[in-house]
């Protein structure tokens, strides 16, 4: 599972990250959480506002920093 | 050894190191600077954090949780209507740049997935120009006229920056993503005359505590409202916790106990303890916003997720702001209630640059503007102080027009999204506008309104 969090590089992205990095960690699932901080490849995902968070390629969720809990939902847990 | 990674630290710290080593402490010059620098900063720790920041930062987080972006955002789709598209993007800055990062993925969105070049630009100058704080901050410490002249401005011009960046271009092939945008999902509504009586509520709070005593003449509306200010407040206060307890789901009985404290705390405060006038009404302000950020913090929903965006701004902006005034005040001096500013720039050198109202003067306040960064709000103490020490009004707003939408990391940025030509052409307009804008302005206001 690729779990990509887009973000140009303020602190609301990185929070996100770090949320995804503690689901998968609690979930034990086999994912790997990417940064992508370019905005031109942002904007190729189809998302205009950050922080966001895709999931094997498909955007998720869109201007929101969500939870541990909220992203171990949204990746099945 | 990482040396790609390392050499800025190297760097910073070298620099830091020549900074302490050739310190000018014995120079009587820099010894004045340090004075009223920290001058400047008691200055606004005692007029401006407590009354008018703190009430910013939570009108500012509100509006982040409960105005919907989504509904926004169907405006500046590739599917919307232009005219309609350039005037949302010219104003939705307020609503859209929660996070000031935020603003250039919507840049690159809007260009290339939504409205295109236009409406793109727009918004790209229009959302750091009109951010409430900074309007907010402006409007309190510059002065209203200019408070008001750089958000009009700022949407005026940028409307038709946005035109003249779409017409300058309009041969080329713009290349649209198929992709569709992936919308933010749309919130459940409120009735929107609620938001806006809740947001009428706190920007009540907001002004009349600020309601700055008038100059000169003893009678007349303006002195009528000062002498009151704090009931009207008072009063918009309890409209507040009303509209707090009736539509925002938060318990009657917390309120009742904030207000209780607050009553208490007033009491004291302007009656029994021996507290200078000035200062009276920040103990039970105080009690007020702490017992409103007990209430909201320890809450999951809406209202918590409000507290959560205030309180993200504050972290933000408050050390950032420290910065700007300790930086503005060691170079232009403490100019605040009429003294003369000593800082380590000489008065006659800012006069000779940026004061008047000439072409040249407007001109160099814009292009400074332009390239240099300015970190959220430190425009406003620095403009503060350059005023103070002889920059005419035209290039103040000038400054403030070009200043906040641009600076060299952020060129840097936009031209990897739009290319070289245009990001030349977009600054370019920028600093055209704000020079004219200035000189405008400065021919009919030249005197200054500041506190």
């Amino acid at each position: 599972m690729l779990i990509q969090v887009l973000g140009p590089g303020c602190k609301k992205c990185q929070t996100l990250k770090e949320n995804a990095d503690a689901a998968v960690a609690d979930l034990g699932v086999d994912a790997t959480v990417e940064k992508v901080e370019d905005i031109v490849k942002i904007t190729s995902f189809g998302v205009m506002m950050t922080p966001a968070i895709v999931v094997d390629g498909e955007v998720k969720s869109v201007g929101k920093v969500l939870s541990p809990d909220e992203i171990k939902s949204l990746i099945g847990g | 050894m990482n040396w790609k990674q390392e050499w800025k630290i190297a760097a910073w710290l070298l620099g830091a190191f020549l900074v302490c080593f050739y310190l000018p402490v014995h120079s009587e010059r820099f010894q004045t600077a340090v004075i009223e620098s920290l001058q400047l900063v008691r200055w606004y720790a005692q007029e401006h954090v407590i009354l008018c920041l703190v009430p910013a930062f939570f009108i500012a987080g509100a509006v982040g949780v409960f105005v919907s972006q989504a509904s926004v955002m169907k405006y500046l789709g590739p599917l919307a209507n232009r005219a309609i598209a350039y005037g949302v993007a010219a104003v939705s800055g307020t609503i859209l740049a929660v996070c000031s990062c935020t603003i250039l993925p919507l840049f690159s969105g809007i260009y290339r997935m939504g409205a295109g070049l236009g409406p793109a630009s727009t918004f790209l100058y229009s959302g750091p120009a009109i951010n409430i704080l900074a309007i907010i901050l402006t409007a309190r410490i510059l002065g209203p006229q200019l408070g008001i002249a750089r958000a009009v401005g700022a949407i005026v011009f940028s409307i038709i920056i946005g035109l003249s960046m779409s017409w300058l271009f309009r041969k080329e092939e713009k290349e649209r993503s198929v992709a569709a945008a992936a919308m933010p999902e749309p919130e459940a509504g409120r009735p929107l005359w609620q938001t806006i009586l809740f947001f009428a509520s706190m920007i009540g709070i907001l002004v009349f505590a600020n309601w700055g005593a008038p100059r000169g003449e003893e009678a007349g509306l303006w002195h009528a409202i000062w002498s009151a200010k704090w009931i009207i407040t008072g009063a918009f206060a309890i409209g507040f916790a009303l509209i707090l307890m009736l539509w925002y789901n938060i318990g009657w009985i917390r309120l009742s106990v904030v207000a209780l404290l607050v009553a208490i705390s007033a009491w004291l405060s302007f009656g029994v303890l021996p507290i200078a006038d000035k200062f009276q009404p920040l103990l039970p302000f105080s009690v007020g916003v702490l017992g409103l950020s007990t209430i909201l913090s320890i809450r999951d929903d809406e209202e918590g997720e409000w507290f959560s965006q205030s309180w993200f701004y504050c972290k933000q902006i408050l050390p950032l702001l420290l910065i700007g005034v300790v930086i503005a005040g060691l170079l232009l001096g403490d100019a605040t209630e009429g003294k003369e500013g000593t800082g380590i720039i000489p008065n006659e050198w800012v006069e000779g640059a940026v004061g008047g109202n000439s072409l040249l003067s407007n001109f160099l306040a814009s292009l400074a503007g332009a390239f240099m960064y300015f970190a959220t709000l430190t425009e406003v103490p620095i403009l503060q102080n350059l005023i103070a020490s002889g920059m005419g009004q035209g290039p103040a707003l000038a400054l403030l027009l070009a200043g906040p939408a641009l600076s060299l990391p952020n060129m840097l940025v936009i031209h990897s999204v739009i290319g070289t030509k245009k990001t030349v052409a977009f600054v370019s307009l920028v600093v055209i506008m704000a020079t004219i804008s200035g000189l405008i302005y400065g021919a009919l206001f030249p005197t200054p309104a500041i506190q």
